[in-house]
C-alpha cells in the first residue's frame, strides 16, 4: 500500500513536467535559514581547511609566500623611501634664495644702499654680502684652478648679494615678484633664483613616484601569476577529489571555495612577509640615517610604515591572492570533468 | 523515473556507444543492465547521471528532460542520483565518516544532521565501527559498502551502480546485491550495470540487455 502511494506521487510529479522541475529541486534543499547558517559553516570550513592544507606542506607554502613577499616588498620599500625623501625635502621648496650679481664697478657706498633697500623690501629675511675677494677665495678653494686664477691678474668676480626670503614667504609667485623687483634695482647686473635644483629634485621624485607605480603594477602582475600557478598545481593535485565532488553534486562555487581561500591566504601571507622585510630593512637603515641627519643638523627621523600603508599593503596582498586564485580556478576547474 | 526516448551516443572518433535506445524504468523499480564489455552499459548510466550528453534523443530523469539541462543545474540534478562505481572512488586522505559525509556537506546540511545521517548510513551497510578508519585499511567489499553508504546518505530517489561487484567474490557480491534490494524495498529506483549474468538471473529482477549499443531486450517480457 505504502509503496503504491509512493509510486502514485512520483508519477504525478513526473507528469507535472519540466516547469516545476526547479521547484522539485528546491524542495530537496534544506530550508532557507538553515541553508544560510550552513553556508557560513561551509565558508568557515573551507577557510580553515585551506589553512590546514598550507600548514601540511610548510616548505612549499613558505617559499611561495616568500616570493610574493619579496615581490610586494620592492614597490613598498621604494614607496617608503620616496616618502622619506619627500619629508626631508618638504622644507627645501621654501629655501629659495636670490643671488644678485652686482655691476663690477659699483662703489661700496652704493652697494650698502642697495643692501638697505633690499632689507626694507617685504618678505626679505636676510641679505648677505659676498665680496669679490671672498668669492675668489671660495672659488680657489673649491675649483683648484689656482694657477689659472693667478694668471688673470685681477679679480674678475663681482660683488654678490644673497637675499633670503622670510620662511613664511612661501608662495612661488611672491618669490618671483621679489625676484623681479630685485632685478630692476639699479646696479644689479643679474638676479638669479637658486631654486632650479629644488625643482629638479622634485621632478626626479615625480619620476620616482611614477616608477614605483609602474614597478608596483608589474610586480602585482607577478604576484597574480605566482598565486595563479600555485593554485593551478593545487587543483592538479586534487583532481581526483574534484572529480568525486562533481560526481556527487558539488556546485562550482563549492569546489572553488577552498582554492579561493588558499589564494587569499597566500596573498595575505606574502603581504605580511613584505611588511616584515620592509620593516627589517628600515631598522637596518635607521642608524646610518640618524647619523646623516645629525650631520645636517636635522632631527628628521626615518619614517616607517604607518598604519594606513600597512593596511593597504595587507589588503592589496589579499586581493591579489584572491584574484590570482580566481583566474586559475576559472581556467582549470571547468576542464576537470568526471569520466 | 528514468525514461530513454530513442537515445543515441556517438563519441568523437565515430564510435556509436548507443543507438536508438528506448526504455522506461518506473519509480521504485529495480533493474539490471547487462551486455558484453563495450556494449554501452557505462555510457547509458553516464547519460542518466549527466556525465555525458546524448548525441540525439531525450533522457528523462525524475520527470525532467535532463538532455537539455544547463551546466549550472547539473550539480542539483546529480544530488537526486546515488552513484556507485566498481573502483569505489573514495577519497583516500579522508576517513570513512568524512567520505560518507561528503554529499551532505556539499548539500549544506548542519553538523548534527550530518553526523546523524552518516551514522545511519554506515549502520545500514554494517560499518559503523569503522567510521574513523581510512578506506585503504578496509577490504574490497567493505570499501564498496562505504561507496554505497555515500550514495544513499543523501536519500536520493535513484541509485545507479556500475559493476558494483566487479572485484568481489560471489559471497560478497550477493551481500552487496542484497543491500541494493533493501534500498529498493523502501522505494528507491535502482539500476545496476553488471555482466555477472549468473548472479543477476538468480535475483529475478528485470534485466535490460545491450548488444553493440542496441537495446536487444528491455526486460519487459520478464516483468510482465
Amino acid at each position: 500500500m505504502s509503496r503504491f502511494a509512493w509510486r502514485e506521487t512520483s508519477s504525478r510529479r513526473a507528469s507535472r513536467g519540466a516547469g516545476t522541475a526547479r521547484a522539485a529541486v528546491q524542495r530537496r534543499r534544506p530550508a532557507a535559514p538553515r541553508r544560510l547558517g550552513a553556508y557560513g559553516v561551509s565558508h568557515v570550513q573551507s577557510l580553515l581547511a585551506s589553512l590546514g592544507r598550507m600548514a601540511r606542506s610548510p616548505v612549499s607554502t613558505l617559499m611561495t609566500v616568500a616570493v610574493i613577499g619579496i615581490a610586494l616588498a620592492l614597490p613598498t620599500g621604494l614607496h617608503v623611501l620616496l616618502e622619506n625623501v619627500q619629508a626631508v625635502s618638504a622644507g627645501w621648496e621654501n629655501s629659495a634664495r636670490i643671488s644678485l650679481f652686482l655691476q663690477r664697478d659699483l662703489p661700496p657706498d652704493q652697494v650698502r644702499r642697495l643692501e638697505e633697500r633690499l632689507r626694507a623690501m617685504p618678505g626679505v629675511a636676510t641679505v648677505e654680502r659676498i665680496t669679490p675677494a671672498q668669492a675668489l677665495e671660495e672659488f680657489r678653494r673649491l675649483s683648484g684652478f689656482d694657477a689659472a686664477l693667478e694668471a688673470l691678474g685681477e679679480n674678475p668676480l663681482p660683488t654678490v648679494l644673497v637675499v633670503e626670503p622670510r620662511l613664511d614667504f612661501t608662495d612661488p609667485a611672491l618669490v618671483e615678484h621679489l625676484l623681479d623687483r630685485a632685478r630692476s634695482l639699479e646696479g644689479v647686473e643679474l638676479a638669479q633664483l637658486d631654486m632650479a635644483w629644488v625643482r629638479r629634485l622634485f621632478a626626479l621624485m615625480e619620476i620616482g613616484k611614477r616608477g614605483v607605480l609602474v614597478l608596483g603594477a608589474l610586480l602585482a602582475l607577478a604576484v597574480l601569476l605566482i598565486v595563479g600557478n600555485t593554485i593551478r598545481l593545487a587543483i592538479e593535485n586534487r583532481r581526483e577529489e574534484i572529480e568525486v565532488q562533481k560526481l556527487i553534486g558539488a556546485t562550482d562555487a563549492f569546489i572553488r571555495r577552498p582554492f579561493l581561500y588558499s589564494g587569499l591566504w597566500h596573498g595575505l601571507g606574502g603581504a605580511l612577509c613584505a611588511w616584515l622585510l620592509v620593516s627589517l630593512s628600515l631598522a637596518l637603515l635607521a642608524g646610518p640615517v640618524r647619523r646623516l641627519t645629525l650631520l645636517y643638523e636635522s632631527d628628521q627621523a626615518l619614517l616607517g610604515m604607518n598604519a594606513g600603508a600597512t593596511l593597504l599593503l595587507l589588503a592589496a596582498g589579499a586581493l591579489l591572492g584572491l584574484a590570482g586564485a580566481w583566474l586559475a580556478v576559472g581556467r582549470h576547474l571547468r576542464r576537470i570533468e568526471p569520466a | 523515473m528514468i525514461r530513454f526516448d530513442k537515445v543515441g551516443k556517438r563519441y568523437p572518433g565515430g564510435r556509436e556507444a548507443l543507438q536508438g535506445v528506448s526504455f522506461h524504468l518506473a519509480a521504485g523499480e529495480m533493474a539490471f543492465l547487462t551486455g558484453h564489455s563495450g556494449a554501452g552499459k557505462s555510457t547509458l548510466l553516464k547519460l542518466i547521471a549527466l556525465l555525458e550528453r546524448p548525441s540525439y534523443g531525450q533522457v528523462f530523469v525524475n520527470g525532467r528532460n535532463v538532455s537539455r539541462a544547463g551546466r549550472r543545474r547539473i550539480p542539483y540534478l546529480r544530488r537526486d542520483i546515488g552513484l556507485i562505481f566498481q573502483d569505489h572512488r573514495l577519497l583516500s586522505d579522508r576517513t570513512v565518516f568524512d567520505n560518507v559525509a561528503l554529499p551532505l556537506v556539499i548539500a549544506g546540511h548542519r553538523h548534527q544532521e550530518i553526523r546523524r545521517r552518516v551514522q545511519a548510513a554506515l549502520d545500514k551497510v554494517g560499518l559503523l565501527d569503522k567510521a574513523q578508519r581510512f578506506p585503504v585499511t578496509l577490504s574490497g567489499g567493505e570499501q564498496q559498502r562505504v561507496g554505497i553508504a555515500r550514495a544513499v546518505v543523501n536519500r536520493p530517489p535513484i541509485l545507479l551502480a556500475d559493476e558494483p561487484t566487479g572485484n568481489l567474490d560471489p559471497a560478497l557480491s550477493a551481500e552487496i546485491m542484497d543491500l541494493f534490494r533493501q534500498f529498493n524495498t523502501v522505494g528507491v529506483t535502482v539500476l545496476i550495470a553488471s555482466h555477472d549474468l549468473a548472479l543477476i538471473r538468480r535475483l529475478g529482477q528485470r534485466i535490460l540487455v545491450l548488444d553493440h549499443g542496441l537495446l536487444v531486450d528491455d526486460g519487459r517480457a520478464h516483468a510482465a
